[in-house]
Parts: C-alpha cells; structure tokens; sequence
C-alpha cells in the first residue's frame, strides 16, 4: 500500500507533493514540513474514517470532490481508507450498514468520525432516518468508538439552516449532542477542502489534534477575520464603498461593506486560501461575505444587514501635523461680557467696603 | 523708633531670594547634561521610515484600551462607526501618526507622543506625584488613583502631550508611559515598537539610540535634517526623533535647552534646603514683630497713664 496506494489513481507524484505543500501551507507549518506531511499522507496505516450525512445538502461532499484541486478527492480517498460514505460508496441496502459495523466493531476507538450534516433531536429523532436509524441514535452509536469527530460544514458545527428559527425539527450541531470525545469544527457553506485535508493531516503527521478556538475550530485556518485579508480593505479604510450591485462603485471593485459584508466578524481562511484552484471567493466575484463560520451570523442575521465594527482601526486618511491645532481663542464679545461683568463686581465690593464699620472702632468698643 | 522699617524689611527679604536664586543658578546649571542616566530606555522614531501605516496606533490603542480606560474616536461623518479616527492626541489616545505634506511628493509622517523628558515638567508640576518619573528607565508614567484631576501637568508640558479626559465620568490623563504596565511588562517592548512593520520605531538603551540616530544622520547626510530632536530639548528627552524635514513643520515645537521644570525645581529647593531658609525668615519676622510688641506695650503704657 503506501505510496503505491496513492498514486494507483493516476495521482502523479508532482500532483501528489503540490496538494501537501499547500496543505502544510495552509497549517501555517514550516515549508520543510511538507516532507513530513507527504510521509504521514503516503504512510501504511491510513486511519479509517467513516462518514455520516444527516440533514444536510452534501454541498461539502461536493466541494472536497469537485474541486479543482490536483486530485485531492483522490488523494484524501486513499491516503484515508473511507470505510462508510452513503453518497460516494457503491454498496447500498444491508450490504452498506453491514460494512459500516464490521468497520466501527473492527477499529473501535481508531476511527475518525467524520459528521456532515446538522441532527434533528425534535419528536425523538424521527425527522431523519438512515436504515430506519435516526441520527441521534446513528451519531451515539457511532461516537463512542471513534478517536475523534469532524464535523464538516456549518450544520454539522452549529446546526446550520436547519437550526435557524423556527428550527422545526430542533436540529442542532455535533457539540450539542456529544460532550465525551473532542470534537473538530470545520464550518463554513461549504467549508475549504483544504480546510478539511490539512485537519486530517495535521493529525496524521503529529498524531495529535490541532489547536482550536472556543468554537472548536482548527486555528490555523479559522485564527484570523476575513476583513484582516481581505484585497478590499484598502478600500474599507479609505471609505470607498459599493453602495448597490451593478453600479458604478460595485463595478470599480469597493468594498462590499455596506452591502451587508460581515467579513470584518467573520473567522476565517477564505481571503487568503480562496477557492477551485483559480483564486476566487464570493468577495473576489462581488458579493459580500455572509459569515457561514459563524453560529451568529449566518442565517441569524440578514446578509444586506450591516454589521457593527466592534474594534476600529485608523482610516487611511491623516491629521495634519502643523502646530496651533488648538481652539479658536477668546472672542472679542466674551472677553467685553467678562470685563464689564468684572468692572460691576469691583465697584460693588468697593462700595460695599466703605459701608462697612472700620475695625479700629470696634476695638475700641470692645475695650 | 529703632525698629526696622517697612522698606528696610522689604530690602531684607529682597537681598534674601536674591541670594537664594544665585545659589540655585549654579545648580541647576551642573543638571544639564541631557539623560543623566545611564539605564533611560527610550525610542527613536525615524521619520524618514515611516510609511503611515498608523499599525502602531492600533497597537497602541488595542493594548492600553482597559488600562487607560480609553474609547474609540469617531468621525462626525461616521455614521456606521466604522473608523477610530482621532484628530489629534487626547483623553482617548496616546500616539497618533499625523501628516506634513509639501506637495504630492514631499511630505512626512510624524508620530507624536509623549518625550518621556529627563526633566519632565509634569512630574515637576504634579502636587501630588500622580506623575512620576522612574529612576531607572527613565519612564514617565501616570497614577490615575493619585491624580487629583489638577490637570497642571498638561500645563507644564512643553509638547502638550497629557490629556484629560473631560467626556468621561471618572476621568484619568492620557499619555503613553512606554507601554509601563503592558506591552512593556508582558514582552518587553512598547506596542508601537513590536507592530511597526518598516522598523521606523526602534527601542532600547537612551544612549544606545543616540548613538544609532547620530549614525544615520552621518551615513546619510543628505537623508536628514542634521538634528536629533529630543537630544537636548528641555533637558533632553527619552523619545528622539529623525526627521528630512525641519521639526517644527511635524508639530514639534522649537525648544531651548534648559529646564523650566529644573530651574524652578531648584529655586524651590534651594529655598527650601534643610528648611534653614523658611526658619531663619520667620525668627526674623518673629524678632520684628516681638520688638514691635515691646515698643507697642511702652506706648501704650504711656497713654493709659
């Protein structure tokens, strides 16, 4: 297997180091790791990894596939051994559920789980069945013997769409159902696959999980703001904003901010990672972002809502530097006003003055 | 009447301070030296490097935010609050990057903050040591639980650099203190100085810096005006500047080299040395007035007989 497993496809060995040190890349490892990242990916043991859908639209499937990437569907198929994956394998019926016990009975506490797809708890469960199995009961089942859980895309994290309110069915995330095994965040509508690969390897190659942030995302890809990256902030700290689609400052590539982009609260890689091999991301293509990272923003939130920039920096524009910035001085009226008022206090108090009794007569009063 | 007349007693105590003043003159006079200290750390701003990223006022700004109690700035225009734009230095900011501009391709960015004088007239001024000055780097920083809202620091700061906070409820002065109790503290180095990503911001040893800033002034003459500004301004400071155009241009005012705070900081101590002076002043008066008393009594003798 090894080597020889990966590249059977026809995954040519540039295509194969490209795909790892873009990974790598992504992990914000050192360039010289990606020797060991393509080491751990051509490595013999390939962990097991099984696959659940429950209410979602296998978009994510559908990017980690379709994207342009240099095979990385079939990099990713083969450096893991894809025991179960309801849309990709070809088994359906008992045969499929047979092969998804033999694999969780055979590498019980091995496996990484991996979880796409929010999960109905409303009514017991019953709003999503596979096998006559809700997804409670098959997420349970399946947690307990697995290494460690990836839930991929934004409903597996947070409950996504399905969660949004009214939330009809009480979907919820991963994290709200299993509390006893750690448990990887990789939101987004869809997610990065490269997001997803360098996760997988990252735990390969160190044999240990990533560092997460408080909504159990990988760092390395959800550490920073879209806004920090963005190739339209030049345009943000300037003020030049596209104010509707497909006008004159839409087409002259402004920032979409006041079109409800919530890039400047949104955590994520997309400004930097982008998109199918070609460079792009909604930003890029003129639409804002819509926050598909964050459990409060997307489908919580309107996508033309602005949002509320909590810590602002300096605009591009500057004070001058030239001394006297002070007020504008005394008026001539103020100063006329305080000299009469002056004036009239004087002359009471010298009146008042000779009014009163002098001091030697009342010593000698006293005597 | 032997006593001691008004004009005598005038000329006394004229002939007093005047000795006092020529006593202090020569005192004052041996401080000079501009960063006495051998340990001052200071920071060298360098003009001529900097690209106006204003990186350094966020940092600032980010760090000292809950120390300082500081707010963000918003343009009136601003409706959406999108931008922390101060105007100028104030009760909400400790360093801004301003602009001097010639012409399209003739200006230069200038950072102000505050000089961290070796003789700073705020701490000179301040009635109840809210400023203070540490003897050991040099640092000049701020006690808002001592300050008592006086405000005469920002009176007798020669570059107008604290700020009170006249909007808040419990106001405090803002200037930078190097980061004192933050940056400083936690990694060694002023937010300013860690964040600037052309390194127009160095920090180190006063002397060090010094040296550093007359060795680019040397190996490119034609660069910079050929002037340390904070070298010996009032007494020397422990922030410096580079500068290609003349320093008054970016804001920073034309100075000499004494102390205002020194000298008036000597007359008083000199007058005050060992209370001698204060004592023998008094016993005089005390002598006069008991002399006085005498004569009165005698007088007064006379009349009720």
């Amino acid at each position: 297997m090894g080597k020889q497993g990966v590249l059977r496809d026809g995954v040519s060995r540039r295509d194969f180091i490209k795909t790892c040190v873009a990974a790598t890349a992504v992990m914000g490892l050192p360039y010289s790791m990606h020797t060991k990242v393509a080491e751990a990916a051509q490595g013999a043991n390939k962990p097991p990894v099984i696959w659940l859908h429950f209410q979602e639209c296998t978009g994510c499937s559908e990017s980690l596939l379709r994207s342009s990437h240099p095979d990385l569907a079939s990099v990713i198929l083969d450096t893991l051994s894809l025991d179960y994956h309801e849309t990709l394998m070809i088994g359906s019926g008992a045969q499929a559920e047979k092969s998804l016990h033999d694999s969780m009975h055979a590498n019980h506490g091995k496996y990484i789980l991996v979880v796409e797809g929010a999960i109905p708890t409303k009514d017991r469960g019953i709003y999503c069945k596979v096998g006559g199995v809700t997804a409670v009961d098959s997420l349970t089942k399946a947690a307990e013997g697995a290494a460690a859980i990836i839930a991929i895309g934004t409903c597996a994290a947070y409950g996504g769409i399905q969660s949004a309110p009214p939330n009809p069915t009480g979907a919820v995330g991963v994290r709200d159902i299993i509390k006893n095994k750690p448990i990887i965040n990789i939101p987004g509508c869809p997610p990065n696959p490269y997001n997803f690969l360098s996760t997988v390897l990252y735990y390969l190659t160190f044999s240990k999980l990533p560092e997460l942030d408080s909504l159990g995302r990988p760092r390395f890809a959800y550490g920073r703001k879209i806004h920090e990256h963005c190739e339209r902030r030049p345009h943000f700290d300037a003020g030049r904003f596209a104010t509707a689609y497909g006008d004159k400052t839409h087409a002259e590539g402004y920032c979409l901010y006041k079109l409800g982009c919530k890039g400047p609260a949104t955590y994520a890689n997309c400004s930097v990672q982008r998109f199918n091999d070609v460079g792009v991301w909604p930003v890029s293509v003129g639409h804002p972002c819509i926050g598909c990272t964050e459990p409060e923003i997307l489908f919580k939130k309107p996508i033309a809502e602005k949002l509320q920039i909590h810590l602002p920096t300096p605009p591009d524009t500057y004070a001058p530097a030239d001394l006297g910035q002070k007020g504008p001085g005394v008026s001539p009226l103020a100063t006329g006003v305080v000299g009469i008022a002056g004036g009239l206090a004087l002359g009471a108090g010298a009146m008042l003055t000779k009014k009163l009794p002098s001091g030697e007569e009342t010593h000698e009063k006293h005597q | 009447m032997k006593s001691t007349s008004r004009r005598d007693f005038l000329k006394f105590m004229g002939l007093t301070g005047a000795a006092c003043l020529a006593s202090a003159a020569p005192l004052c006079a041996s401080t000079e030296g501009a960063g006495e200290c051998e340990t001052a750390i200071a920071m060298l701003y360098d003009a001529t490097m900097c690209v106006g990223c204003k990186a350094c006022m966020a940092a600032c700004k980010r760090v000292n935010m809950d120390q300082n109690n500081l707010s963000y700035e918003h343009l009136a225009t601003d409706g959406d609050k999108l931008w922390d734009a101060p105007r100028d230095l104030s009760g909400d900011t400790r360093t801004i990057i301003k602009l001097y501009k010639e012409s399209d391709t003739r200006f230069s960015y200038v950072k102000h903050s505050c000089m961290h004088c070796t003789k700073p007239g705020c701490v000179s001024a301040c009635p109840v040591k809210a400023m203070t000055k540490d003897p050991v780097t040099g640092v000049v920083a701020y006690n808002k639980n001592a300050c008592i809202g006086c405000r005469y620091c920002q009176v007798a700061c020669p570059y107008n650099i604290p700020r009170f906070q006249w909007s808040k409820a419990i106001p405090q002065i803002v200037k930078c203190d190097f980061c004192k109790e933050t940056n400083l503290k936690a990694k060694g180095k002023p937010a300013c100085g860690e964040t600037c990503p052309v390194g127009a911001i160095a920090f180190g040893k006063r002397k060090d810096l010094l040296a550093e800033a007359h060795r680019r002034i040397a190996d490119n003459p034609g660069r910079y005006v050929n002037k340390v500004y904070g070298e010996k301004e009032v007494g020397g400071a422990n922030h410096l500047y580079l500068a290609a155009f003349p320093f008054e241009k970016l804001g920073l005012p034309t100075l000499k080299e004494e102390s205002p705070a020194a000298l008036s900081e000597h007359i008083q101590h000199t007058i005050y040395k060992g209370f001698i002076a204060p004592v023998a002043l008094y016993g005089v008066l005390c002598a006069v007035a008991l002399k006085n008393k005498k004569e009165q009594e005698k007088l007064g003798h006379g009349e009720d007989n």
